[in-house]
């Protein structure tokens, strides 16, 4: 289906691969939803999935941390190893992979608690903080790297939920990574916010790249231009075409990208 | 603009529309239609407000008089002679003397307020003062002297009893039409009444005892009270609540959040459904052969009482359940488990907080429908049983016989004695008291729990 050009195997060398997918096919009942999908995800890398509404990118997204589990009629057929390791084994308990693969959604769900009791809640049930101070400690570290401490320090203890839209997106990135995680799932998330919180947004993830590799699903093209490394261009299911960005969006090898790049199709 | 080259020059466009100032015949018709629609529901609502200001008054002005009571107000001389022949206080032969010992001192208090206050009246024996009191009263006095040894021989103040005929011709409900059909009582003794209730000796005051006392037997309508069955309906309410809020709760919590969704499911969900509409004597069927005739649990006893309205209970407390876990957004339980929590901690840390002001919504007013619940109790033995004995103690309060609140008004509507009549109407009074109670509290509750944030 889909062969990696010469280009993308040389930066393949240089940058270790965090996630390998290999002929995965997802079927919500009789519906076929991802055909034949293999990619490979680079550490400290923004990936961009885009595609119309409807192509898969969000289900594929959706399998990296087996959040399709909770739906009953999906089902994941193929192999998906993050770190060499098949994360659709039988012995893999999605709870331990999830924490390893931290997610942040389309629209900014921080829970009907405290900022504070939001990020520390991962830390919580990963045991990862011993003491108060230990805890307090990731609470900041977290909301720093998630760029909203500043706006927050003031008031840990109001509820998560009084913020603005953009201000918890950053929040839900911020409990994102408070559980440490290797790879960071991102399914639109700044299309409930408007342009300046987008451009924080952004720039937030341009900084998570330091430490993390970031999947990000995205309708705007733009986005996906601004933030990130390599695109992947989803269509009926199929991965159409994956390479590094900047060669999708000036030189696209198949018909259908190029098309949807300048409009045609979506 | 390519329309307007069209149109020949001249000739102004026909409007398409008449102007906005006139309503056109279509929007008369739709304005019309809504106004006639908020008629509507005006005049139901105002139906049902009607209903509602009769039912009220009709309970009220039906049930207020069982709250007040015909007294006696009389000094007893308690007679030494009569009461402790030995003159030891020894408690045993205290307890000896039956009330029949103490009738003659009540009737010869009764007549001394007569003589005392001059009143003329062709009753001059002792025993013509018999149909004034109680039966209870006797009883009443005996009590005291039991409690309390060192009255014998002082004269006391006691405000006994008055019979219910008295009662109910202080309350209108004897006339002196109606004692020409009974034999209870004459127009001599409403003669003497009337005269007493001049003199202050006879009166009308608060009947606490009505709320807090035994249940009497059928001649006994003054001593009537609803106290015993009320504490029969909280032992019932403490196993309905006991039983049915935990497994009412963990069953939606799982066929909500954890249950694959298949036919099996389905029917179980279709069947819980169902269960909620049947017909509460089949549960009061159902208990009687499984609490009673195979399990042989006590008949009467609140323990069995609360099990049937757990049955019957549970499918409301699993359906409001599953539809306050419904409300709660899928996004938090995706934010759950998008940083690993499991699905049990998603559910336990942050959906069920959610949901539980719903919860404790629903769950009190499935406790208050079966508090009101009658049917099933009949079926277990709970109506008809005359509940006159306080329970011992926690255990008794859930195993001995006992009746129920709705069950105690259904028994005294039946009773013969029309003096029973507002005592069931008080009875529903009290009653309503208690759901109006428990539905305050779950306005309450929802309104604390409920985050708006």
């Amino acid at each position: 289906m889909y062969d990696a050009p010469k280009s993308l195997e040389t930066t393949l060398d240089q940058k270790t691969i965090k996630i390998t997918a290999r002929d995965v096919q997802v079927y919500y009942g009789e519906n076929h939803a991802i055909k034949d999908v293999s990619v490979d995800i680079q550490a400290n890398t923004v990936t961009a999935f885009i595609g119309p509404s409807g192509c898969g990118k969000s289900t594929f997204l959706r399998c990296i941390n087996r959040m399709n589990d909770t739906i009953d009629i999906c089902r994941v057929e193929g192999s998906i190893q993050l770190d060499g390791e098949d994360i659709y084994d039988k012995r893999v308990d999605p709870v331990q992979l999830r924490a390893k693969v931290g997610m942040v959604f389309q629209k900014p769900n921080p829970f009907p608690k405290s900022i504070y009791d939001n990020i520390a809640y991962g830390p919580r049930i990963h045991g990862l903080a011993t003491s108060k101070a230990d805890l307090d400690d990731i609470v900041e570290k977290s909301l720093r790297r998630g760029a909203i401490w500043n706006e927050v320090k003031d008031r840990l203890h109001a509820p998560g939920t009084g913020l603005s839209g953009g201000q918890q997106q950053r929040l839900c990135i911020a409990r994102a990574i408070a559980t440490e995680p290797e790879v960071l799932l991102m399914d639109e998330p700044c299309s409930a916010l408007d342009p300046i919180a987008t451009a924080q947004v952004e720039e937030l993830i341009d900084e998570l790249r330091q430490q993390y590799s970031v999947v990000i699903v995205t309708h705007s093209m733009q986005q996906a231009a601004r933030v990130s490394q390599k695109t992947a261009f989803f269509h009926l299911g199929n991965l159409v075409e994956f390479g590094d960005t900047a060669q999708i969006f000036t030189n696209p090898e198949d018909s259908r990208t190029e098309s949807y790049i300048t409009g045609r199709i979506g | 603009m390519t329309n307007a080259s069209i149109i020949p020059p001249g000739s102004a466009p026909e409007p398409r529309h008449g102007s906005l100032t006139t309503a056109d015949a279509r929007t008369k018709k739709r304005n019309a239609a809504e106004k006639r629609f908020r008629m509507y529901g005006i005049a139901a609502i105002a139906v049902g407000l009607i209903f509602l200001v009769v039912l009220l008054t009709a309970i009220i002005t039906n049930g207020k008089s069982a709250f007040q009571q015909t007294f006696i107000m009389t000094e007893v001389f308690l007679d030494p002679a009569k009461l402790d022949k030995k003159g030891d206080r020894n408690i045993e032969d205290i307890k000896k003397v039956s009330t029949f010992g103490y009738t003659p001192l009540l009737q010869n208090a009764i007549l001394a307020e007569v003589t005392d206050r001059g009143i003329e009246t062709p009753l001059t024996k002792a025993k013509d003062m018999k149909a004034l009191m109680s039966a209870s009263a006797a009883a009443q006095v005996r009590d005291m002297v039991i409690d309390n040894p060192a009255l014998i021989g002082l004269t006391v103040e006691f405000r006994i009893l008055a019979s219910s005929r008295v009662d109910g011709y202080l309350k209108g409900r004897v006339s002196r039409e109606s004692v020409a059909r009974d034999k209870s009582i004459d127009a001599e003794h409403l003669d003497l009444t009337d005269a007493l209730r001049e003199a202050g000796v006879i009166a009308k005051k608060f009947n606490l005892s009505f709320i807090t006392g035994a249940d009497a037997s059928e001649s006994r309508a003054e001593q009537a009270g609803m106290g015993v069955s009320i504490l029969g309906s909280l032992f019932m309410m403490l196993v309905v609540l006991g039983l049915s809020l935990p497994i009412g709760v963990a069953a939606s919590i799982y066929l909500e959040e954890f249950a694959p969704q298949n036919r099996w499911t389905d029917l179980i969900e279709v069947n819980i459904s169902n269960l909620a509409a049947v017909p509460s004597i089949v549960f009061g069927i159902l208990g009687l052969a499984v609490f009673i005739q195979f399990a042989h649990l006590p008949q009467s006893a609140p323990l069995v009482g609360g099990l049937v309205l757990t049955l019957m209970t549970l499918p409301t407390i699993i359906i409001s359940t599953r539809a306050s876990l419904k409300s709660v957004p899928p996004s938090i339980r995706d934010a759950a488990l998008g940083i690993g929590a499991s699905k049990m901690q998603s559910v336990f840390h942050h959906v069920l907080p959610l949901a539980a002001p719903g919860i404790l919504t629903g769950t009190i007013i499935g406790l208050a429908q079966a508090l009101g619940e009658t049917a099933p109790l009949l079926l277990i033995g709970m109506v008809g049983y005359i509940a006159s004995n306080y329970p011992d103690g926690i255990a008794s309060g859930f195993l001995d016989p006992n009746s129920a609140m709705p069950a105690q008004i259904y028994e005294w509507a039946k009773r013969a004695d029309p003096a029973y009549y507002e005592r069931a109407w008080g009875g529903i009074i009290i009653l309503l008291v208690f759901l109006l109670t428990m539905n305050l509290i779950a306005i309450i509750l929802r309104r604390r729990f409920e985050r708006r944030w």
